[in-house]
């Protein structure tokens, strides 16, 4: 039996503290009722629990968060899994902007589209890897200086090429998996397209598959589909700028 | 046409008298200075960085360094160091690294501002026999206090009390990562905040576990590319820091090459080995002073509302409406960077033409927020090439609660401030990784050095202060009625809200 949280006119504070209470009190599921942007929703939570979110998501949701899944039924606002280091987090609706900023480890799903800068900075270490599905869209700047993971942006109802500029700039680690064409425009520093193989459709399989799972979308459909892979061209992208004194 | 080489910066000589070839010098230098040829020792002066560590270790004194003269046509706009940087630049076509801080040869204000004591009519106070308060108290102070009366007839404190930094000085030792300088050295300003009863900053390279005995005497911080952050981190230090800009480079961001990410520095800034550190100039977060403020609450909500949460800005013209805007986004206390301020490594031309001189920052930003009424929501810490207890005096003078030193604590550690940290061959074992360097330092008794500098300055702003009359630094904050301006112009007294000598 789940905990029921009624987060209607509830400041985030408060709410985090119920629910890091729950927790603490060995609780594995909680549902938050009537959430209408409030910010910061499992924020530095640590433990193995599922958040269901019923409403809109405010900012930063599950920044720094290790460990929980969250499943948001509604949109969330601007970084949901900024800086996060392991657990999942599922918006069934669209997201703002640099969603999964500086992620360290962990899975972001997003059903539907995200706003600028998606991606952007997400790195890896060890046996961490963060991992960003998009069903939908991204604006500019996804994947911008990526240090390390993967990101995924499936474009479910594309029409033409991918077209957004400043497709990961400074890009340095990890891979962007985009279905279908992109425009060579968009490329910017340091972004190079790769080969896209078998091997890569089966790596990306696993995670199709799991987009499939949480929004009921045909997954052999999806990954019978083109790719455009795009890597970093170096690990030391800027190593040439600079001279000694 | 050929550009050659430069003329040499330094010249080496080694008086053949009193050098007995023991081979120190080689050992010691790891820009290889020093070979042996033959049964002598020969220097090549165009290595030499004039780090001193040769002078430092030759048992006989035998080793002369001095500015080597440049016979280039004297010229007072192209300068031989003009001419030197188009050289360099022709032939490589990058972007200069310097280290350190600021080497243009301008005027210090901190210079041309005296102190007042005090004589017959306000009498001055004897430090050795009268308690002088030189406790701090960094983080948001209430506007007023509110208090009830218990059932019992007790009265108590109905005002909430935002969490505080207490520090026993008002100095306290600034931001310098694990990979800009080594784990010895961090372990020995670690040691010396602890030994001094202050804080130092981890920088934005993560907490090694070595340090995690130091943890509640370390301010960790949180940059752009969020190295070495995560939940744990946040939890262990005393406060949080934003990192937004910094004195020696406004307006860029950070970069520690991948030759510098070893196994160690990987695990604690949590990147691949190799790889290069690029923390960008914004935040990804941070696009308004709105964004700022929701990244000052999620820390906040992230570690319970614990903790006090900075925010750092380099000293830049428009600083003090910045700090406004920071004493409203729940910041707990606002760090302003000068121009001065060190690095070890940043582009040649921010270092040393970007910025402001942290004595007008400090001023125009304590002035903004008392005129906004804001003072209170915030605490001001100046950094950026305070040299001495008189500069430390001077900043609390002119507004700041306290100060941050970088510079002056590698110099009691060693550093002879060559300006080569961004090679990483610092031969002290401050700026390197390389383990032989870093071996060169010990922690234990370069520590006791930090601490003892500390120590000796926090004397000293207390001998300044019983000079002025004043027995608690909370009185001499702001008072700006303690300094005169002497040589400075009457728009930068106005800016520094400071009289002229003899007014």
């Amino acid at each position: 039996m789940a905990t029921h949280i009624d987060a209607a006119g509830v400041h985030y504070t408060p709410l985090n503290k119920e629910v890091r209470a729950a927790v603490a009190a060995g609780e594995t599921e909680i549902v938050l009722d009537n959430v209408l942007g409030q910010r910061f929703i499992a924020d530095g939570l640590v433990g193995e629990v599922t958040i269901t979110v019923n409403g809109v998501a405010g900012g930063d949701l599950g920044m720094f968060m290790r460990g929980p899944t969250v499943v948001v039924h509604g949109n969330a606002d601007h970084a949901p899994g900024n800086t996060m280091e392991a657990g999942t987090i599922v918006i069934h609706g669209s997201a703002g902007d640099a969603v999964a900023h500086s992620m360290r480890g962990g899975k972001v799903f997003v059903r539907d589209d995200i706003g600028y800068r998606g991606g952007i900075h997400m790195k890896a270490y060890h046996e961490r890897r963060p991992y960003l599905v998009v069903g939908g869209e991204a604006r500019p700047f996804l994947g911008e200086y990526m240090a390390g993971g993967m990101i995924l942006l499936l474009r479910l109802n594309a029409v033409g090429p991918f077209a957004e500029r400043g497709l990961a700039s400074g890009i340095h680690g990890g891979e962007v998996f985009i279905r279908g064409e992109v425009e060579d425009r968009c490329l910017a520093v340091g972004a190079v397209r790769m080969p896209f193989g078998e091997e890569d459709r089966a790596r990306i399989r696993p995670l199709v598959e799991e987009y499939c799972r949480y929004f009921g979308a045909d997954a052999e459909s999806i990954l019978a589909d083109d790719y455009t892979r795009i890597g970093p061209a170096g690990t030391r992208p800027f190593a040439g700028k600079y001279t000694w004194e | 046409m050929a550009i050659g080489s430069v003329p040499l910066r330094y010249k080496i000589t080694i008086d053949p008298d009193r050098c007995m070839e023991c081979g120190r010098c080689i050992e010691n230098c790891p820009y290889g200075t020093f070979r042996k040829e033959g049964d002598r020792i020969v220097a090549v002066s165009r290595n030499c960085t004039a780090c001193h560590r040769c002078i430092a270790m030759c048992p006989r004194d035998a080793i002369t360094l001095v500015e080597h003269p440049v016979d280039y046509r004297s010229h007072p706009l192209w300068t031989p160091e003009a001419r030197e940087a188009i050289y360099n630049q022709a032939r490589t076509g990058g972007i200069i690294l310097a280290g350190m801080g600021n080497a243009m040869p301008l005027p210090s204000i901190f210079d041309r501002l005296l102190l007042d004591a005090c004589q017959v009519t306000n009498p001055s106070i004897d430090p050795l026999r009268e308690p002088m308060e030189l406790r701090t108290y960094l983080g948001k102070k209430p506007s007023k206090l509110a208090f009830r009366r218990t059932e019992a007839g007790d009265v108590e404190l109905e005002t909430k009390i935002a969490p505080n930094l207490m520090i026993e000085t008002p100095i306290m030792i600034g931001h310098m990562s694990y990979g800009a300088i080594s784990l010895n050295a961090q372990l020995a300003l670690a040691r010396a905040a602890h030994t001094a009863g202050t804080f130092m900053g981890t920088g934005e390279g993560g907490m090694h576990p070595d340090l995690y005995p130091y943890q509640k005497r370390l301010i960790v911080q949180v940059a752009s590319g969020r190295f070495g952050v995560d939940i744990d981190y946040l939890n262990r230090g005393a406060a949080i820091e934003i990192k937004i800009g910094q004195g020696a480079k406004p307006g860029i961001g950070g970069h520690l090459p991948g030759e510098k990410v070893g196994p160690d520095v990987s695990r604690t800034r949590m990147i691949p080995e190799g790889s290069d550190a690029i923390s960008p100039a914004p935040h990804h977060d941070i696009y308004s002073i709105e964004d700022l403020a929701q990244l000052v609450r999620s820390l906040k909500e992230a570690t319970e509302w614990q903790k006090p949460v900075f925010v750092k800005i380099a000293a830049v013209h428009n600083a003090a409406a910045v700090a406004a805007g920071i004493a409203r986004s729940g910041a707990d206390a606002v760090v302003v960077d000068g121009f001065r301020g060190g690095t070890g490594a940043a582009p040649k031309v921010f270092r040393d033409h970007v910025g402001i001189p942290i004595e007008a920052a400090i001023s125009a930003v304590d002035q903004k927020l008392r005129s906004q009424g804001i003072r209170n929501e915030v605490s001001v810490i100046a950094s950026g090439g305070i040299r001495d207890a008189a500069d430390v005096t001077k900043a609390i003078a002119l507004g700041a609660d306290a100060v941050y030193i970088g510079t002056a604590a590698l110099v009691a550690m060693g550093c002879r401030v060559c300006g080569t940290c961004y090679r990483g061959l610092c031969p002290w074992g401050i700026a390197t990784q390389r383990p032989d360097l870093v071996a060169r330092l010990d922690p234990v008794r370069e520590g006791e050095h930090v601490a003892n500098l500390i120590h000796a300055w926090t004397m000293e702003v207390s001998e300044l202060m019983g000079a002025a009359g004043i027995n608690a630094i909370e009185s001499l904050r702001g008072n700006r009625d303690r300094l005169r301006g002497y040589m400075l112009d009457e728009g930068m007294l106005q800016v520094l809200d400071v009289k002229t000598v003899g007014a």
